[in-house]
């Protein structure tokens, strides 16, 4: 919709605006899915991040993934059942699910009924601000979405974790 | 050599009227506007020897609020209608008069060119409203002469400029004694003709019906070539987009703001609005591309290089 153009007549502007919606409350309906599932399950523990000394845990997991896969090392963080994302996943997760998802949600309803939005915010109009957050939100996830499909092919093979995603099992390297 | 003094006079006499009018001095029409301008008039019947008190034709009730901020607020009414109005009880033969339009007060008046009110009766017979009305179509269906304002001339907001605007067409498209003028069809419902348009509601707030409903027209700031409904824009494209139609209309007029200087498209509309697809920040967009650009490079590139160690195996 942002790069809609008459010369480039990808998908009609209305099915696009329709399906956008549908995706949109779609997301809005699973999210709170996983608030509650998060907050009244084990799956919790997933996203409890330990503060301390996260840095160099996140720098040792991003210097595996840019060299250590090459060198076959061995993973710094491997998975276990208290333990099923490394640092650098949790702390993606984290900030992905609780302030990335949320604001993209919240900015998304407010375009989706736009009376809500406050008109003049320090004499920059709201819906520009809110269409600004939410267009950035939307990047990011998109950014996110790029990398978090081609990691998932970093498993014991190809398509291991997809199968994980299906079956619930991790496969070992 | 009289007719021509005489012709002189009359055009003198035309443009000291004019120009007292442009004085924006509201002239006293008290006389007419205690009973047109009321809901209720009182006057004293001679045969029934009572004062009786009646309800004002709503056709002929006059917003004398309205009228004290039109554009003619400085004509008395005598000025446009006949003088024997000032005698009660009207003649009803007075009911016969010609009506001034537009034309014949501002046409080939340099005063106003600026309006170009030749262009707008030029495109007003070639639209729809017009060829389809035999003729009994005129300025006053759409411009009411006692409450006339300029909206998009003075900087109105565009939520306004566009309520006004739609109004005027509302009002005779939704009624059936204004639409019942013209022809004897029913005026269609216009939520149902439109369901096809997304967030219709919104886009009744903030676009006006003759964005979609004419063609753009240079010289005219707003078009008066109504289009059959089969010619309206439908493509939700020709607004959405970086060279969007609304700036040759709805915001044809209005000053740029400095936030194009911050490399939004169509700045204009940000003051008051956000049209999806039609106001782009490029700075955003080519930092994105790029971003985007250099994350699939890097991923392709890690890609290959497992292919490679994994053939190596």
């Amino acid at each position: 919709m942002q790069y809609s153009s008459p010369d480039l007549p990808l998908i009609p502007f209305d099915i696009s605006v329709a399906a956008h919606n549908v995706a949109g409350v779609c997301i809005a309906l699973t999210y709170l899915v996983f608030l509650v599932y998060t907050r009244f399950s084990r799956n919790r523990i997933h996203y409890q991040v330990t503060w301390k000394g996260l840095m160099p845990r996140v720098i040792k997991q991003a210097m595996y993934y840019v060299f250590g896969v090459f060198r076959k090392q061995e993973p710094p963080f491997p998975i276990s059942e208290d333990m099923k994302f490394n640092h650098l996943q949790q702390i993606t997760y984290v900030m992905g699910m609780y302030a990335l998802v949320p604001v993209l949600i919240i900015t998304g309803l407010a375009l989706m009924f736009p009376e809500v939005i406050i008109d003049d915010i320090y004499g920059i109009g709201g819906t520009l601000l809110t269409a600004l957050v939410h267009v950035s939100a939307g990047f990011f996830a998109s950014m996110f979405l790029i990398i978090h499909l081609y990691f998932s092919t970093m498993g014991a093979s190809l398509t291991s974790n997809f199968k994980s995603i299906v079956d619930g099992y991790h496969e070992s390297h | 050599m009289i007719q021509r003094c005489l012709l002189i006079l009359t055009g003198l006499f035309s443009s000291c009227v004019l120009l007292f009018a442009l004085a924006q001095e509201p002239a006293d029409n008290q006389k007419c506007l205690q009973c047109h301008g009321q809901v209720f008039y009182e006057y004293f019947n001679e045969w029934t020897e009572q004062t009786e008190r009646k309800t004002m034709n709503p056709f002929y009730h006059v917003d004398s609020i309205r009228m004290m901020g039109s554009v003619h607020k400085a004509f008395s009414c005598t000025d446009c209608h006949s003088p024997e109005y000032e005698t009660f009880p009207h003649s009803g033969e007075l009911r016969m008069e010609q009506k001034y339009t537009c034309m014949d007060c501002h046409g080939g008046d340099e005063t106003f060119a600026k309006f170009n009110f030749e262009g707008i009766e030029s495109a007003f017979m070639e639209s729809v409203h017009f060829s389809n009305s035999n003729e009994r179509f005129n300025c006053w269906m759409c411009h009411d002469p006692h409450g006339y304002q300029l909206a998009q001339r003075e900087q109105e907001s565009i939520k306004d400029v566009v309520h006004m605007s739609n109004q005027m067409c509302i009002r005779c498209h939704t009624d059936q004694f204004e639409f019942g003028l013209l022809t004897n069809k029913t005026p269609s419902d216009l939520t149902a003709i439109h369901s096809w348009l997304p967030n219709q509601a919104h886009h009744f707030n903030k676009v006006r019906c003759v964005d979609c409903h004419t063609d753009v027209q240079e010289g005219i700031l707003v078009s008066h070539k109504i289009l059959p409904k089969t010619d309206a824009v439908r493509n939700c494209v020709q607004c959405h987009t970086s060279n969007s139609l609304l700036m040759e209309s709805l915001y044809a007029h209005r000053v740029k703001e400095s936030r194009e200087e911050s490399g939004f498209v169509n700045a204009t509309i940000l003051n008051e609005g956000y049209v999806i697809g039609a106001n782009r920040n490029k700075t955003l967009n080519v930092v994105s591309i790029v971003i985007f650009g250099l994350t699939v490079i890097g991923l392709c590139i890690h890609f290959i290089l497992r292919l490679i160690l994994l053939k190596k195996k």
